[in-house]
């Protein structure tokens, strides 16, 4: 592995980490957000709900795989 | 000292607590098999590299408009809170092995052991090793300081946090020339967690112009809501999943 690789690689085990989706249901969730709040509609809830559901997803899909 | 800043304080010192352990672990092990002064110079150095690090980023980011680093700062929180949490529910409902540093120490000893006979003068192994572990760890000490800090407008009261959080690791450590093993890894992790993905809710959720109900007082619920949360799910996998004992480190994660 060359030492841009291995660079790579840290920043996207810093960032990303073990599971991708939770960095894009983080993202995605953060930009409806804005439209939302753009548009002057009433958006606190969604992080919240995105977060709840991406947790349990990603956990519960981890359990899954093992039974 | 305000509510605000108790949990700026709190947040930052318990999260570089745990950077601290792993960082120690490492130099104890090559340190005490190997050559202390190679570690330690490998420890001062990339301590050096950190500070110049430090010093190019902090000012950038307090220069950017709070309302995108929140946002920025923000996600980032979350995403690292989540894969926090995540792991922690998995350790705790019995699906990914406990981190222990005792083994871990034990392992980083038999590499350091295995990698050939030492000579007199300095070991570049052990030299690498300190600093690689020393400066991956602390890169993650500096960017929690710095992204709590600018986000409360309070960068020195978190860096004294996280200076404080590492002094105390290094002081415990040294003391007792052993890993800190007592230390309740995964409890912390699981607590770091909790406040990675509450803040991260909050800073980002006010970045993006999301109006909390309450105004700061959210971050009072938000805390123990993700708590209770989190621990639901462990509870609800471990009720799921029945043996843990046949599952336990299970998951490649």
């Amino acid at each position: 592995m060359t030492r841009t690789q291995g660079f790579l690689r840290f920043l996207w085990d810093f960032v990303i980490g073990d599971d991708w989706r939770i960095a894009l249901a983080v993202t995605s969730a953060l930009l409806l957000t804005l439209v939302l709040s753009n548009n002057g509609a009433t958006s606190w809830w969604l992080l919240p709900l995105v977060v709840a559901a991406t947790l349990s997803a990603s956990v519960w899909g981890a359990g899954r795989k093992q039974t | 000292m305000t509510g605000t800043q108790i949990g700026l304080v709190a947040s930052v010192f318990i999260a570089c607590t745990v950077e601290a352990i792993e960082a120690l672990t490492i130099v104890l092990a090559v340190g005490t098999t190997r050559s202390w002064r190679s570690a330690m110079i490998g420890v001062g150095v990339a301590l050096a590299v950190l500070a110049v690090v430090t010093a190019a980023l902090g000012p950038a980011l307090t220069a950017l408009p709070i309302n995108v680093l929140r946002a920025v700062i923000g996600g980032l929180l979350l995403t690292f809170g989540l894969q926090w949490l995540r792991k922690a529910i998995l350790r705790a409902s019995g699906l990914k092995a406990l981190h222990d540093e005792a083994a871990a120490f034990a392992k980083e000893t038999e590499l350091a052991q295995a990698a050939g006979i030492l000579d007199a003068g300095f070991d570049g192994y052990s030299f690498l090793v300190s600093f690689k572990g020393v400066l991956l760890e602390g890169l993650e000490v500096v960017f929690i300081a710095l992204t709590f800090g600018s986000n409360q407008k309070d960068v020195p009261l978190a860096a004294a946090a996280a200076l404080a959080a590492v002094l105390a690791v290094a002081c415990a450590g040294f003391a007792l020339k052993a890993p800190l093993a007592r230390v309740p890894e995964n409890t912390l992790k699981f607590v770091v967690g909790v406040m990675l993905t509450s803040f991260g809710l909050f800073w980002g959720g006010e970045g993006v112009h999301a109006d909390w109900p309450g105004g700061d007082t959210a971050l009072l619920v938000l805390i123990p809501a993700v708590a209770l949360f989190a621990i639901g799910m462990s509870a609800g996998m471990r009720r799921r999943l029945g043996d843990p004992d046949r599952l336990r480190g299970a998951v490649g994660v």
